[in-house]
């Protein structure tokens, strides 16, 4: 059985949304005046991060395990 | 603009993780099929996904934006007439062949429906032409970073000079690529394509929303631009009131036909990921399901171009030029934010045969890119143009290793090896794949027109290729003599079409005219192609038909599962209505001719 993709997705996207709305929290107003003053690293940023947790949960969730009706998380994710 | 120290965490990130994702697939490629075709394990969405995202190479990211920003929305017919319509057809009709006949690849269906010698022109072309596109990828991408110059300052930090940036990002997104698709195969590089698609859209979404907000929403845009940018359809009556120099049948026959059904139904490179897929429906539903991304694609990558052009013309924040000079002289000839081309000899702008400045619309996207984004973002849209020349390039390459070895070693070289030599091969043909690239892109470097020449060549062979498929799928008459005849000859008329004839503007050479007389010249050199693949089209379709009926057809028995005719129909009545590939298809139509209605 394959990895699920959803499950790299998942993660990579959830790195990438937590390290850009970090940055959007801590870092000068002065570089948001190329987006309109839109504070886009922030608010991207928590959009990918909760694309990515619900791209995780479901690969997570719906991966079929063949050894039982009621799988571990362990054996899910492969 | 250089990048800072958070868009090089997003970009590493990255190329890790894209390597990763090959280090762990690696165990479930244990056999040929796993390597070449998946092993046909792979779902629906999955190879929908791939199916695209193989395409979305930087032709089609930073291409598409060029378009737009030189002919409007008129561009999204490369889409919503030039894609739709013929991923829906390959689906439905195309797919029970492809996926049912058991064979591993596009050539080897022409082999099992036609003879070896049709399969063998089509299987030789196709393996050149993969190198040649994914070497070009490489050398676009090595020059576009290069011209950014976004890497210039952490070169300087490790005290290399930014004079290798084009050659360190050739031979990175090499080592790249060949490491994924050596580990994984053809499941490493749908996956990443995946992985790609989805940082593709979350790269440029954030840059239609700013860039649309700025100039007023879409009713802001119109107002900016000259009416013909904004509408699709008006003006197609003839070639003279619209920016493409084309008339509606031109559009509808050339791209909307040949051209397209040309490219979806029968590219090895998009076709390989509906072949990987888990079941026949799924291999049925996997254009299907990618056509719904597809037709939304032009707000994102079209929409930027429009979007470049219609801003007031500045000084942009990094031009891509060396000399300042230079850039003032760019930027205050250009369009928007996109800068004149620059003669690299006078460091002046160039100039067209009326004196007007000529654009550089390739670095739409790009300045969009660094006039909106502030770091970090910027890190991510990057990533965004990376992935796409990636998974270009991967699809490219995986492509090429399956037909290498199924249809040219296994066929011509060695026959009866085992399993794990294919294997093995394959892998080997992954590597002299892309070291082919890696020389084409350093040979893009140095004659540009040669690869002009090769492009035009590739062109002349691919135009009749889709008579050919249809005739094979949709008349048992057909035979092998047919079809290859009709193949030489359809070749033949692109090339003598394409040499008696020259788009307006232009003289004799490459863009035509090269047989001597001119005997009609074309408003524009889209006009000029379409309907060299009018031609192609039309005489292959009647000299394999008129050839096939002086030859000796064969037995019918021997073409069950091969032609429409003689194969039962796919059994999909046990799904519900609305699950059927049918009816999904119908849904896509109906949905791709609103699109054409809202924007006419």
């Amino acid at each position: 059985m394959h990895l699920d993709v959803r499950l790299p997705i998942g993660l990579l996207f959830c790195f990438i949304g937590i390290v850009l709305a970090a940055y959007g929290l801590l870092s000068d107003r002065e570089i948001y005046r190329v987006s309109l003053g839109i504070n886009v690293n922030l608010g991207w940023g928590i959009i990918l991060l909760l694309f990515g947790a619900l791209m995780f949960f479901f690969g997570w969730k719906k991966h079929p395990d063949p050894s039982g009706p009621a799988p571990t998380p362990d054996t899910r994710a492969h | 603009m250089n990048l800072t120290v958070i868009d090089g965490v997003i970009i590493l990130a990255y190329l890790i993780f894209t390597v990763s994702v090959g280090a762990l697939l690696k165990r479930y490629t244990r056999t040929s099929t796993d390597f070449f075709l998946a092993g046909r394990a792979i779902p629906a969405w999955v190879c929908g996904l791939a199916f695209i995202s193989a395409n979305l190479g930087a032709q089609e990211v930073v291409g598409m934006a060029a378009s737009g920003a030189k002919y409007g929305i008129a561009t999204s017919h490369f889409y919503w007439i030039g894609a739709i319509p013929a991923m829906v057809f390959v689906g439905l009709f195309m797919m029970p062949f492809y996926y049912g006949s058991r064979a591993r690849s596009v050539p080897e269906y022409l082999r099992l429906r036609f003879d070896e010698k049709t399969r063998a022109v089509n299987a030789i072309s196709f393996a050149i032409m993969t190198v040649f596109s994914s070497g070009i990828s490489m050398y676009a991408m090595a020059r576009l970073l290069q011209s950014l110059r976004v890497l210039d300052s952490a070169f300087g930090y490790f005290n290399v000079s930014a004079a290798y940036v084009f050659d360190v990002s050739v031979i990175a997104s090499a080592v790249i690529v060949l490491v994924y698709v050596l580990l994984g195969g053809l499941i490493s590089a749908i996956y990443n394509e995946v992985v790609q698609f989805f940082l593709i859209v979350a790269g440029f979404v954030p840059l239609v929303f700013l860039g649309l907000k700025n100039v007023g929403g879409w009713q802001g845009l119109v107002e900016r631009l000259p009416g013909a940018y904004t509408h699709a359809w008006q003006g197609l009556g003839s070639s003279g009131s619209n920016p493409l120099g084309v008339e509606w049948f031109g559009l509808v026959m050339g791209l909307g036909f040949v051209l397209s059904f040309g490219y979806w139904c029968t590219d090895f490179l998009v076709v390989q990921r509906a072949m990987a897929a888990d079941s026949m429906e799924s291999a049925r539903r996997t254009p299907l399901i990618a056509s719904i991304p597809k037709m939304f694609f032009p707000f994102l990558v079209i929409l930027p171009g429009l979007i470049a052009i219609a801003l007031p013309t500045q000084l942009v924040r990094q031009p891509a030029s060396s000399a300042a000079a230079a850039v003032t002289a760019s930027s205050q000839s250009g369009r928007g934010i996109i800068p004149a081309k620059i003669d690299e000899r006078t460091g002046q702008p160039e100039l067209d045969a009326d004196g007007h400045p000529v654009l550089d619309y390739d670095l739409a996207v790009p300045n969009m890119l660094l006039h909106y984004f502030p770091p970090g973002l910027l890190g991510l849209g990057l990533v965004a143009l990376l992935a796409s020349f990636m998974s270009g390039m991967a699809g490219n390459v995986t492509a090429f290793n399956t037909v290498w070895t199924y249809d040219i070693y296994q066929s011509y070289i060695r026959r009866n090896a085992s399993d794990a030599h294919y294997l093995w091969m394959g892998r080997m043909a992954t590597v002299f794949g892309i070291a082919f690239s890696i020389v084409t892109a350093y040979f893009a470097v140095h004659f540009n027109n040669i690869m002009d020449v090769l492009q035009l060549v590739f062109a002349f062979v691919n135009a009749p290729l889709f008579a050919t498929f249809l005739l094979g799928m949709f008349w048992k008459r057909a035979t092998g003599h047919g079809a290859f005849a009709g193949l030489v000859l359809g070749t033949t008329a692109a090339a003598i079409h394409q040499g008696s004839t020259l788009p307006a503007g232009s003289d004799s050479g490459l863009k035509g005219g090269w047989l001597g007389a001119v005997l009609h010249q074309y408003p524009s050199q889209m006009a000029q192609n379409f309907w060299t693949a009018i031609w192609a089209w039309s005489a292959c379709f009647l000299v394999t038909i008129f050839v096939s009926l002086l030859t000796r057809p064969r037995n019918e028995k021997e073409l069950v599962g091969l032609v429409y005719s003689l194969t039962e129909r796919v059994k999909d009545r046990h799904l519900v209505w609305y699950k059927r590939p049918a009816t999904l298809g119908v849904a896509v139509l109906l949905m791709a001719a609103v699109l054409n209605w809202v924007f006419w």
